[in-house]
């Protein structure tokens, strides 16, 4: 009983494997016959797991489909098309700012993140590491910080951003941004610089390194994990961002993408619904291909995130 | 040349050790490694957080500087029933959608924990729609319950179960159950996840104890998954009332508080006020009276974490 939850949480594992304990890989299912497993397992596990992904099928389905088969549910089976057509991903393209949203959004998510893992790293360091007067407290208040939602924040914000003459400038977003992100990251690398043994900064202390040195040449590489994670946390929380790149931004061809689709491709036009639903699918691509590539990442920094 | 430097050096080499020692003190390297996060923090945290209370205690415009008018904008918001209705909506709308999300959740959370093939690959597929950006999402949303052409309503009637279509984000009551429906949907993977990451803490040799012992599954659920869960549920959902609380892009991108201000959350009202109608002083207003409400999460989240230090016999520190 010792083991308790929270404490041992194996991160690699929560996507692989089941309990680190468990060596046989039956466990206790054995008890359990077919015909009951389906009822209670695999029937309501298909039924989310298809609520949770048809938005996304639907998406996908509505943006090849020529407009015709869109509107016209009568003629045409409305769960499939046999004739796709890329016009709409050819109007976003080519008959809009599409690229230069995204490219907007790249730059800020990418700039902000930055950013915030540079300035979190050393926070981390010094509070888990260096141990100053009042670290504590000061880990505390970053807990608090994570906690301050946007949307009370961005009425003020939108006026210190105009006193700052940053109104309709990606800055604005560059440096607003590592408020939501410096918390979390911080908390996350605090729990990852924790894991490394001190003898280690020990020994390099007796050998003469620096804070810094140690930090550059112990710390980060064995962090690497870490880093990784708060990096495609942080780039995904930027790349989500909502509110306050709709009360920052103005004009057309500085807008990011979540705000530019709901502003820009929200017209009368009755057709519309093609392009607006390839460019929430081009939008959502580039961050499901990330995730596709660092799962486990993903999910130690979100669980990591509550760990602490 | 040589008298000259002698005295030179010697204040260098004091200064020099007085330099080593300042760059051996914690606390001064301390402050030199927060400067960076504490900057952010400071200015574009604190110190909004503060402005913020005091524009609600002025009448700030956008482009007109502000005089101080005391609870004048508070006092305005006590007898403006559209506010209450807000203050409703956002209560409701983060009840509801929280208890559905910690339920289904943890539900999703024990079906994945169990043994089967693919799992790896399901796990991951659930969490997508946590990664994509929830105004794309939400437009999906839109899309499949616009009032012609939803797909909910064709297969309803193609099933014989409606006659006409059902008008999704234009009535009041249906409005708030699409919008508390797509947050539940976003919120689930997150709870679930989160929740997995927990329940694969718990030693399956406890399990097998009690059914040894003749206890049922749900004895096995109430008495040794809960209990030992019990922490994390309430660290994760202290985080998932918060967002839900304080939600924004679901419900602009889905209604903007429509109907007839059906949907208005807390968040969605302050930004019409404050940037739409440009009565900046009256939306912070709206926006500082979510705050009570957030320590009191803040509060519940704080006990359970104390009460997770209480059970594992660690000290406060």
């Amino acid at each position: 009983m010792t083991d308790l939850p929270t404490r041992s949480i194996d991160l690699k594992n929560v996507l692989s494997g089941s309990s680190p304990t468990a060596d046989h890989s039956e466990g206790m299912s054995y008890l359990q016959s077919v015909p009951r497993r389906i009822v209670t397992l695999y029937l309501p596990l298909a039924i989310i797991v298809i609520v949770l992904l048809f938005p996304f099928y639907w998406m996908a389905l509505t943006s090849v489909k020529p407009d015709e088969q869109l509107l016209d549910l009568d003629r045409y089976n409305p769960f499939w098309t046999w004739s796709p057509t890329f016009k709409h991903f050819h109007k976003l393209l080519f008959e809009s700012y599409y690229p230069h949203w995204l490219w907007n959004t790249m730059y800020v998510a990418v700039c902000a993140t930055v950013l915030s893992i540079f300035a979190s790293v050393l926070a981390a360091y010094a509070i888990v590491r260096l141990r100053y007067k009042g670290a504590h407290l000061v880990g505390g208040l970053i807990f608090l910080a994570y906690l301050v939602p946007p949307s009370i924040l961005f009425i003020p914000l939108a006026t210190v951003v105009f006193q700052y003459g940053l109104f309709d400038s990606p800055l604005a977003l560059i440096l607003t941004y590592p408020t939501i992100l410096i918390p979390f990251s911080t908390w996350l690398l605090m729990g990852y610089f924790k894991t490394i043994p001190f003898e280690l900064e020990e020994c390099a202390l007796i050998d003469g390194a620096s804070r810094w040195q140690i930090l550059i040449k112990i710390v980060l590489p064995l962090a690497i994990p870490g880093l990784i994670s708060a990096f495609i946390f942080c780039f995904t929380l930027c790349w989500n961002e909502f509110i306050y790149a709709l009360t920052f931004l103005q004009s057309t061809s500085n807008k990011t993408v979540p705000v530019a689709i709901v502003n820009e491709f929200v017209d009368g036009d009755i057709y519309r619904w093609g392009s607006l639903m390839a460019g929430a699918l081009a939008g959502s691509l580039p961050l499901v291909i990330l995730y596709a590539f660092f799962v486990e990442h993903y999910v130690s920094a979100m669980t990591g995130a509550v760990k602490e | 040349m040589a008298d000259v430097a002698i005295p030179r050096a010697k204040p260098q080499m004091s200064e020099a050790s007085a330099w080593t020692q300042l760059k051996h003190n914690r606390n001064w390297l301390g402050f030199w490694f927060m400067v960076p996060a504490m900057a952010f923090l400071i200015f574009f945290l604190a110190y909004p957080l503060g402005l913020g209370i005091w524009l609600s205690f002025t009448d700030t415009r956008i482009g007109r500087v502000g005089h101080f008018v005391a609870t004048e904008n508070y006092e305005w918001l006590w007898d403006d029933s559209i506010f209450w209705l807000s203050v409703f909506n956002t209560l409701l709308y983060t009840f509801v959608a929280s208890a559905l999300k910690f339920a289904i959740g943890l539900y999703l959370a024990l079906l994945l924990n169990e043994n089967m093939p693919f799992k790896a690959m399901l796990r991951a597929m659930v969490l997508i729609p946590f990664i994509v950006p929830t105004v794309l999402s939400a437009l999906a949303f839109w899309w499949i319950f616009d009032s012609q052409f939803s797909i909910i309503s064709w297969s309803l009637k193609h099933l014989g179960l409606i006659n006409q279509n059902i008008n999704f984000l234009g009535d009041t009551t249906w409005a708030r159950i699409c919008v508390i429906f797509a947050n539940i949907w976003r919120g689930v993977p997150f709870v679930a996840i989160t929740l997995l990451a927990g329940l694969q803490t718990v030693s399956p040799s406890l399990y097998e104890a009690a059914t040894l012992d003749g206890a049922t599954r749900w004895q096995n659920f109430r008495y040794i998954t809960y209990p030992l869960l019990t922490p994390i549920i309430a660290v994760v959902m202290t985080f998932s009332v918060l967002f839900t609380f304080t939600d924004f892009q679901l419900i602009w991108a889905m209604t903007r508080g429509g109907p007839v201000n059906a949907t208005h959350l807390m968040a969605t009202l302050s930004y019409q006020r404050a940037i739409i109608a440009g009565q900046l002083g009256e939306g912070a207003a709206i926006s500082s009276a979510m705050i009570p409400f957030l320590l009191a999460a803040i509060m519940v989240s704080w006990f359970g974490l104390q009460r997770r230090k209480w059970q594992q016999g660690e000290s406060n520190d």
